[in-house]
């Protein structure tokens, strides 16, 4: 059975439900501490973006298979401004918050696979998953 | 909600035992600098013994802290990163440049003696 947990993104107390739904269900699914500790941070970093960013949103934890190997999928999706120059926002430094810079590109080296659409004024979908080994 | 901060001497002690969201964070750091001034403290541990996740906001409040304290005189150390945590952080690229660590509280305190007296 897929298990999925989904966490509403509304307000900053949002993100802590949101890391620890994902903590939780990366310790059901059998991540060591480590990769708790990087699917729990990338699930933060990708939340507080949306509350950044478009004030609203939703982020979706769920089980993820593929031919044998089992992991988790992260899914953080809003209907906000959308990004101007996904290049930009991946390149490590690059801020428009006052932050380090160092969210989206961060989340890329902590996780598998990392995939993400936006379009302009209509919102963002960013998927990214991390496989047990 | 709000970090306890205990006072010893000319040192300020913080454990840091709660899933640090943005507003606490942030409460914290002006709650560590009104503490220093308060009490005239010469040094402050961190210990995050009990943290099991630093994002980049959070990695940005705690290097904040540590050059706010410094810009008014007071010496801060991190101590007790746990293995996961330190892994993350590097994976993400964040280096907390120049920020003193220490593995656990009791030599956090040595090292602030070591660097207040040296």
């Amino acid at each position: 059975m897929q298990v999925q947990t989904h966490v509403d993104i509304h307000s900053e107390w949002g993100i802590v439900a949101a890391r620890q739904a994902g903590r939780k269900l990366a310790r059901e699914i059998g991540f060591g501490s480590v990769d708790q500790a990087r699917v729990t941070t990338a699930i933060s970093e990708l939340a507080r973006n949306i509350y950044l960013y478009a004030n609203k949103g939703q982020i979706y934890i769920e089980e993820a298979t593929s031919s044998g190997k089992r992991g988790i999928r992260i899914i953080a999706t809003d209907e906000g401004p959308g990004i101007k120059d996904i290049r930009k926002v991946m390149e490590d430094g690059y801020t428009t918050s006052g932050g380090l810079g160092a969210g989206l590109p961060g989340v890329k080296r902590l996780m598998d696979e990392f995939k993400i659409d936006s379009e302009l004024n209509e919102g963002t979908t960013i998927s990214a998953i991390k496989w047990l080994r | 909600m709000r970090i306890p901060i205990l006072k010893l001497h000319d040192y300020l002690l913080i454990s840091v035992q709660v899933d640090l969201d943005d507003q606490t964070a942030l409460q914290f750091q002006e709650d560590v600098l009104n503490k220093i001034h308060q009490e005239g403290s010469k040094g402050v541990v961190i210990d995050l013994t009990s943290v099991d996740m630093i994002d980049s906001f959070i990695a940005k409040v705690l290097g904040d802290v540590v050059d706010m304290s410094n810009l008014m005189g007071a010496k801060v150390v991190l101590t007790g990163i746990q293995p996961a945590v330190a892994i993350t952080l590097i994976d993400m690229g964040i280096v907390l440049d120049e920020v003193p660590t220490a593995l656990d509280l009791e030599q956090g305190l040595e090292r602030l003696q070591h660097e207040l007296e040296g």
